[in-house]
């Protein structure tokens, strides 16, 4: 299994009220083809900002990101990404919000939206194709999303808190869409979270954040028979060992 | 919210029923709307009955002459009797208003978009046209007769002048109003400055231009009417000045009415463009 991605001792600091904060101290990760790797971290440890970086918004102090063992450099439209907000444009129908990648790619127009239309199908959006984001509820609109960043027609996928605002129906729902979709197109799975659970049952491997200025704390190695529920014994265990993992960083001082 | 369809229950329900039963086109046509809105019509029209009434009766009990107030009812007649006289000054007056509009629309978008653009223009000039809306439009006028002369251009200047502001203005809240992770969307998505530009700011921005659009093309036939008032050789505002120096006030009154009946179309027409050219807008207002 050949390495998608890897970050190497990413810093990063904002001028900030005047001073100076530091966000990212040292953080370094990889992830291999076709694997499902979280980052795990509280709240405001600086997740998106390493998701920023690697999506190449913004540039990092220091350090070096390597897609397929290539420096990326600051160019951008090289992952696909999605985040908590769906972004969907209200003017544009669910079909045309779900091809907007490929427009942008300048994909000629029959087939992708021939493509679009078959992804809709699978993700349940089949008869909304013409309907406006603003008649959808919250989980429609993030499976249009979702579609969207899949149909970008990229292999690393970075999602930063996708359900965090999803109930929790609708986000488990979610979580076995997203496990679907990257078992069957063999994506590669950046997975950004503060939720325990959903790591768990999601990832190949995590790697716990440390609060700002984060540092990776621990990588911790998944190797759970899938499907995964929330009450079987090994993740379980995982969660409490996660949930240890966090909590020693909070305590001390 | 004058539509009485719930929004929350919308997306609950949606999910719900069959992919393929639901129909997700917007339902409610325009004559639907303007159907509901005949329940919001029927108060303040009553109300006007009732103005029209009162005032005849004062005219005819106090026996007040034409030249000084005349009858609703004598105003109707001369509406229908001397409708080729006043559609004739109504088509000039309304060819200035369109003239001067379409000007200031494509200048005022233009100029909008290259102070987004630009931060050296907006400070140079966004300023300007800030301060320029304490100079009272009316009080140059005359000089817009002295230099554009007494025809169709000075008039076309004028209504020009006056909506050009709100459609600046009302267009660069709008291109700046659009959502910065959107934008952060689409460079991720490694879309070009000019691919933000027209699939996202603009479209965003558009009902931001259509409410300027709305307010400017009601005033600006202020403009025109204030520009014939000055010097003109044709239009209703020409009419108006005529017909009143030679105690016509029934005239005048008759031409005030053919302009209401102008404005209150251009704003319908205008309202009508917005209906079709952002059909996603119907299911959020």
């Amino acid at each position: 299994m050949g390495v998608a991605l890897e970050v190497r001792g990413l810093r990063k600091g904002f001028r900030y009220d005047g001073g100076w904060l530091d966000v990212l101290a040292d953080v370094s990760f990889h992830i291999g083809h076709n694997e499902f790797v979280t980052l795990l971290g509280p709240s405001g440890c600086g997740k998106t900002t390493v998701c920023n970086i690697v999506a190449g918004l913004i540039p990092p102090d220091a350090g070096a990101i390597r897609l397929d063992g290539e420096d990326a450099g600051p160019r951008r439209g090289r992952v696909a990404y999605m985040q908590q907000k769906d972004l969907l444009l209200p003017w544009r129908t669910v079909l045309d919000n779900a091809l907007l990648a490929l427009e942008i790619q300048g994909a000629p127009r029959g087939p992708a939206r021939r493509e679009a239309r078959e992804m809709l199908r699978r993700f349940g959006l089949e008869g909304f194709e013409r309907a406006y984001p603003a008649v959808l509820s919250g989980g429609m609109r993030q499976r249009v999303a979702l579609v969207r960043t899949l149909l970008s027609r990229r292999d690393l996928l970075v999602l930063d808190e996708p359900f965090g605002a999803l109930d929790a129906m609708t986000r488990r729902a979610m979580q076995g869409y997203l496990r679907t979709v990257q078992a069957e197109f063999g994506k590669t799975v950046l997975f950004i979270t503060h939720d325990v659970e959903e790591a768990v049952l999601l990832s190949d491997r995590i790697y716990i954040l440390t609060p700002r200025p984060a540092r990776i704390r621990a990588e911790v190695r998944v190797d759970l028979p899938r499907p995964r529920r929330s009450t079987d014994p090994g993740v379980v265990e995982h969660k409490a060992r996660l949930l240890g993992l966090l909590e020693l960083e909070e305590v001390s001082p | 919210m004058t539509v009485a369809r719930p929004r929350e229950a919308v997306p609950a329900a949606a999910e719900r029923v069959p992919a393929a039963v639901l129909p997700p086109r917007p339902r409610t046509p325009w004559t639907g709307h303007l159907l509901a809105g005949v329940g919001h019509v029927l108060p303040p029209a009553a109300l006007l009955a009732g103005v029209l009434l009162l005032w005849e009766g004062a005219v005819r009990a106090f026996r007040l002459p034409f030249y000084i107030l005349p009858a609703p009812s004598r105003i109707a007649e001369l509406v229908v009797t001397e409708r080729g006289l006043l559609l004739g000054q109504a088509a000039a007056t309304l060819a200035e208003v369109v003239v001067g509009f379409a000007i200031a629309f494509v200048g005022g978008v233009l100029l909008a978009l290259l102070i987004f653009s630009s931060r050296t223009v907006e400070r140079a000039v966004y300023p300007l046209i800030i301060a320029s809306q304490t100079i009272p439009v009316f009080a140059i006028a005359p000089l817009l007769i002295v230099w554009f002369g007494y025809g169709m251009a000075s008039k076309v200047v004028m209504a020009a002048l006056i909506v050009f502001f709100p459609i600046v203005v009302n267009t660069v809240d709008g291109l700046r109003a659009t959502d910065p992770d959107m934008v952060n969307l689409f460079l991720i998505l490694g879309a070009t400055p000019a691919q933000i530009l027209w699939r996202l700011r603009i479209p965003a921005a558009l009902p931001f231009i259509f409410s300027g659009v709305r307010i400017a093309v009601a005033t600006s036939v202020i403009g025109a009417v204030i520009g014939e008032w000055v010097g003109a050789t044709q239009g209703l505002g020409f009419l108006m000045i005529h017909a009143n120096a030679q105690l016509h006030v029934d005239l005048v009154f008759a031409a005030i009415v053919y302009l209401s009946v102008m404005a209150v179309g251009l704003f319908l027409a205008v309202s009508a463009i917005e209906w079709a050219a952002l059909p996603w807008r119907r299911l959020t207002t």
